[in-house]
């Protein structure tokens, strides 16, 4: 497979504090307009305010606990000459659940569509954090993993090898140490490469279900295809609906998946927020 | 929807359903197990683990400790019992050098600039000895406490502790029919009660999510710190000798935020059989590994974010209230202000549950915003003792440049030990300010809800503190 972004010569590059200035501008909550939109996903407590903080120059309370953002929060910064808006989503730990925070996340990604879903995965529990990694994988195709908390890694003795990890995705993975700015010029570019579609992700999709579930995924995926042919993650839609997922079922029996993947996405927090309902 | 197809959208529900008659019930586990071992396969490839085991682990270490069964909860006692200790102890002085500053030095200095340029004495009353003195009070009593306060709880917070605390608590929020999350909310309730209602958003259940709203007024929030704070050391502070004061002080504040928690608890408990029956659920708990603080970044959010924000809301309110207490002290109906005739309908009801006219009538001033409560409190009491002839005019706080000064202000008021016991007790179970119960109703959507959760604490505040009354005066003849 071609990898072209982490080669060596990007990373002398990036590690030129050149490079780094000239290059970014924070633009806080400044914007008007963007060129692209990158969603920041992870599981809670993997530094992605931190890694919103650094790029955007805005100060999101970060918070060493799991549940600190519950809402979204969004920012921007100027990258050679683009715009970019970053949404910092709350952290989950899988797409699959249906906890109001989760939902946050989960919606924005599917919903959406960011041009670039940054995944911030804490490198020391990689294991747990590729959970959902895998499952962001299966509904889109622009992603970059951002390796984050490499110094704890360090601490602890691990070694994690981001050129393996890469392949085995198929996105390209960043090794950083966001509290330290360490890595960050080089998340950056990945960003702008993905987005710009300088560098095509072929994301891993999920190849050892069994078979049963592997024929039924494709049945549905194609009938879906067929109704609702501007989809964007189908094979996500087909899951739900085989996990039964009354939300989704309803939107399609209604004919409205292909308004929710068209229509503008959902931009104010409170429209995301279900009312509490009152269970009695 | 001008789709040319011949499969409908009811045709994908079919085969859906036809396949979920085929997989069964277990879908959810094939997908998740799939999901489970191929990261685990491709974590494997890219992590190589040290070969031995480092022989001592202090994450490991400190985690035993701050979680054990023994020592968990006098640990969480001690360090927050220290951290009240450093604010009390650290913002006397400056709280004086900014009361000298503001009320002693410039209030004087501008009164005479007013009476210069011939402006007349109800507009530099209302602007000055109304709008100026509450803020300045404001500042001076609420700056350095929060200055404080804030980055050390942000230092622990970013070192990883506020977790360990969920940790030790999730058993007893469970015994009490509630979702162990809720000491997460709590937490951030300690901060601000508003911030703390839209955290519960990390509760999944709606039962549990209500149970965890309505019970975050418990939790002690930014605008009550500095009222417990100063009545502690000024009451409490003052029964035993000079070198502990600090100290039982401290213990006394630490006192009334774990009444709290046991309130929390005790609600809990009650909403969960009455109310807002339901099965407990489970969850898992993260417990994050302890990060280094960034000292100097978590000094600078925590003001900025925190005490700055704070402040600012504080002042924002204290200019209109003051306003207010100087219009209601000045403006006479038949032969008294209409402050005093507030105080006087509202005094026997204060005496009943040991307080008094001027407290209530200064919870009623504060419903907006806690931290106007000691300002209020201080001007209206002035009024009422007739201690304005030091000073300027009805409404008026006269100059204090020492805590003395102000016991001995309240002493004329009436105050006793009792007063200000019950004053603690009722800046914790009273009604939550006006911006948190608005953050209740946007976040319930339920005007039922927000009601409960906006009356139930003043229900409890004045039954406790009428208890608390009797059995004194019984006890103390």
């Amino acid at each position: 497979m071609n990898q072209p972004y982490n080669s060596p010569a990007t990373d002398a590059c990036a590690a030129c504090p050149v490079h780094h200035t000239a290059n970014l501008r924070k633009l806080g909550v400044n914007m008007d307009e963007w060129d692209y939109v990158v969603a920041l996903a992870g599981n809670p407590n993997t530094g992605k305010s931190t890694v919103f903080n650094a790029l955007t120059g805005l100060r999101q309370h970060t918070g060493n606990w799991p549940g600190k953002t519950v809402t979204r929060a969004e920012g921007g910064f100027l990258y050679a000459g683009k715009q970019y808006k970053l949404v910092d989503l709350p952290g989950t730990y899988s797409l699959l659940s249906t906890s109001l925070d989760e939902e946050v996340a989960r919606d924005f990604i599917l919903f959406g569509q960011p041009d670039v879903t940054v995944i911030v995965v804490d490198a020391t529990r990689l294991e747990r954090n590729l959970n959902l990694v895998l499952q962001v994988l299966e509904i889109t195709d622009r992603a970059v993993v951002c390796l984050n908390l490499m110094d704890e890694a360090r601490r602890h003795r691990l070694q994690v090898d981001a050129r393996t990890l890469a392949r085995d995705l198929g996105v390209p993975v960043v090794p950083t140490a966001a509290r330290q700015g360490e890595g960050l010029p080089l998340l950056l570019q990945m960003i702008s490469e993905v987005a710009s579609g300088q560098t095509v992700c072929r994301p891993r999709r999920l190849r050892r279900q069994p078979p049963q579930l592997k024929r039924a995924v494709e049945e549905l995926v194609a009938r879906i295809e067929a109704v609702f042919p501007r989809l964007p993650n189908a094979r996500w839609v087909a899951l739900r609906l085989l996990d039964g997922d009354e939300r989704i079922a309803e939107a399609v029996r209604r004919g409205e998946l292909g308004d929710l993947a068209r229509s503008a996405p959902p931009m104010a927090d409170s429209d995301m927020l279900i009312p509490l309902e009152v269970a009695q | 929807m001008n789709q040319v197809s011949t499969i409908s959208p009811n045709d994908i529900l079919t085969t859906a359903e036809q396949w979920r008659w085929q997989i069964g019930h277990t879908f959810h586990e094939q997908l998740m197990e799939t999901i489970y071992t191929e990261a685990a396969e491709i974590a494997d490839a890219a992590v190589t683990r040290p070969d031995s085991r480092p022989r001592f682990d202090l994450d490991r270490t400190i985690d035993r400790l701050v979680t054990s069964r023994l020592w968990g909860f006098p640990m969480m006692v001690l360090l927050f019992t220290l951290v009240f200790w450093i604010t009390i102890a650290g913002a006397n002085i400056p709280s004086g050098w900014l009361s000298q500053l503001l009320i002693d030095t410039a209030h004087p200095w501008l009164k005479s600039g007013a009476a210069a340029i011939g402006m007349p004495w109800w507009l530099s009353g209302l602007l000055l000895d109304g709008m100026y003195l509450a803020t300045a009070w404001v500042v001076s009593v609420m700056l350095p406490p929060m200055a404080i306060f804030f980055p050390l709880f942000t230092l622990l917070e970013d070192f990883g502790y506020l977790p360990r605390v969920a940790f030790n608590l999730d058993n007893v929020f469970r015994k009490a029919g509630a979702h162990g999350k809720q000491a997460l909310s709590m937490m951030m309730g300690f901060g601000c009660n508003a911030a703390g209602v839209v955290a519960t958003r990390v509760i999944d259940s709606p039962r549990e999510r209500l149970i965890a709203i309505i019970t975050n007024n418990f939790a002690l929030c930014n605008g009550r710190w500095p009222t417990q704070i100063l009545i502690a050391t000024l009451f409490i502070g003052g029964l035993v000798p000079a070198y502990l004061a600090g100290l039982v002080s401290a213990l006394a504040v630490v006192g009334i935020a774990m009444l709290g928690v046991l309130f929390t608890f005790g609600v809990s408990w009650a909403l969960s059989r009455t109310m807002l029956q339901g099965e407990v659920s489970t969850f898992s708990l993260e417990l994050p590994p302890y990060r280094p603080p960034r000292i100097l970044q978590t000094i600078y959010t925590s003001l900025i974010d925190r005490t700055i924000y704070v402040l600012w809301r504080a002042v924002v309110f204290a200019l209109p209230a003051g306003a207010v207490i100087w219009l209601v002290a000045n403006i006479q109906v038949g032969g008294s202000s209409v402050a005093e005739y507030l105080i006087n309908v509202l005094n026997p009801i204060g005496v009943l549950v040991g307080l008094n006219g001027v407290i209530l009538l200064a919870y009623v001033v504060a419903i907006p915003a806690n931290e106007i409560v000691i300002p209020t409190v201080l001007m209206l009491t002035v009024l009422v003792t007739g201690a304005h002839h030091v000073g300027a005019g009805a409404g008026v706080m006269f100059e204090m440049q020492s805590e003395a000064g102000m016991i001995t202000l309240f002493q004329n008021g009436g105050w006793t030990l009792l007063t200000a016991v019950n004053l603690m007790l009722f800046s914790l179970l009273h009604n939550p300010c006006s911006t948190t119960i608005y953050t209740i109703y946007k976040e319930t959507g339920s005007a039922k809800w927000t009601a409960v959760a906006a009356l139930l604490p003043v229900v409890i505040g004045f039954v406790v503190t009428f208890v608390v009354a009797q059995v004194w005066r019984l006890v103390a003849g």
